[in-house]
């Protein structure tokens, strides 16, 4: 058992540690810029990746030239510029709040609205309503059957 | 109105976005260039890198500029249709994307090119330019140099009855 612990360990240390490599040779700070930028970013290729963590050959085709933009001197806004007049907003992960992109931000306000309506009315409703001959006649019961135990 | 039916209306509504959502095509993004000028480059030939080829070249006429690659299978798919287009004096542009192989030539020379100009984009880097996600996508590019239309995925004859026959004869007058 104890063997087995220490093969897992092993294994998971490696793996942990396989993560964190860093490409050799290029600069610690642009990269460090490049990987917090490309995770808002989307990769074209497969959609629901980010552009840091997708191994598409287009995606490290961007990541170069986003890189090169950045040794040039560019700064973030630039570089994010530079994508949305090639793909689109499509490319960003967090889009703009544009007419276009309206119902996008203010759809999930307006269904808690209504939401929260529907829960204001019927709680409403509920607590309007009297209490039914069935309801009253009941408690009448219980308390009677309560009063009887504690004598 | 009866209350028991509000959860079928629900149902249905949502059933009718979702059935509009299955019809899309999530690979078919919008290509931020329609109305906009072809951006310029200038590329060797495939086969003959003496020769150069930029889109100013082809001003005052209506052409299209096709992404392919020789590794690429839908391009060869298509490659049927745009020989046939090629015989009706559609101008055709090849954009040869990150062909790291170099196959494009020994290729062409075996199937017959329907391009009037093939260029090579070794690194990609024009197709970067155009916004191209992947293979084969076609630019209709109008007489002034504005691209008017982006086709993503192959020209089935199909589409080029429905949609560029169209709209090339259109933009030709």
């Amino acid at each position: 058992m104890k063997r087995l612990f220490m093969i897992m360990a092993t294994l998971l240390a490696t793996q942990a540690f396989a993560g964190e490599a860093q490409p050799v040779g290029e600069d610690p700070q642009i990269e460090r810029r490049l990987n917090v930028l490309a995770e808002d970013l989307r990769c074209l290729v497969c959609q629901n990746e980010s552009l840091a963590g997708s191994h598409a050959e287009l995606a490290e085709d961007l990541r170069r030239e986003i890189r090169d933009q950045m040794k040039q001197g560019k700064d973030d806004k630039q570089v994010v510029e530079y994508l949305v007049a090639r793909y689109g907003d499509f490319v960003l992960y967090k889009p703009p709040f544009k007419p276009l992109t309206l119902v996008l931000w203010l759809g999930p306000l307006f269904f808690l609205l209504v939401g929260g309506m529907v829960w204001w009315t019927v709680l409403k409703r509920r607590r309007a309503q009297p209490e039914g001959v069935a309801n009253t006649q009941a408690r009448a019961e219980a308390a009677r059957i309560l009063e009887g135990k504690s004598e | 109105m009866n209350k028991r039916l509000i959860p079928l209306i629900v149902f249905l509504v949502l059933a009718v976005f979702f059935a509009i959502g299955l019809t899309k095509n999530p690979r078919e993004v919008p290509s931020p260039f329609i109305g906009k000028p072809a951006p310029a480059f200038r590329l060797p030939e495939v086969g003959n890198p003496a020769k150069t080829f930029g889109p100013e070249e082809m001003r005052g006429q209506v052409w299209m500029l096709n992404v392919w690659a020789p590794w690429c299978v839908s391009c060869r798919q298509e490659h049927g249709v745009l020989m046939q287009l090629q015989a009706q004096g559609v101008k055709l542009v090849g954009l040869n994307w990150k062909d790291k192989d170099r196959e494009a030539a020994a290729l062409l020379a075996r199937l017959g090119s329907p391009y009037l100009s093939t260029v090579e984009d070794l690194d990609g880097r024009v197709g970067i330019d155009y916004g191209v996600t992947g293979t084969p996508e076609t630019f209709v590019v109008d007489k002034g140099g504005i691209i008017r239309f982006k086709q993503t995925g192959p020209i089935t004859e199909e589409v080029w009855k429905e949609k560029l026959e169209p709209m090339l004869k259109e933009l030709a007058r």
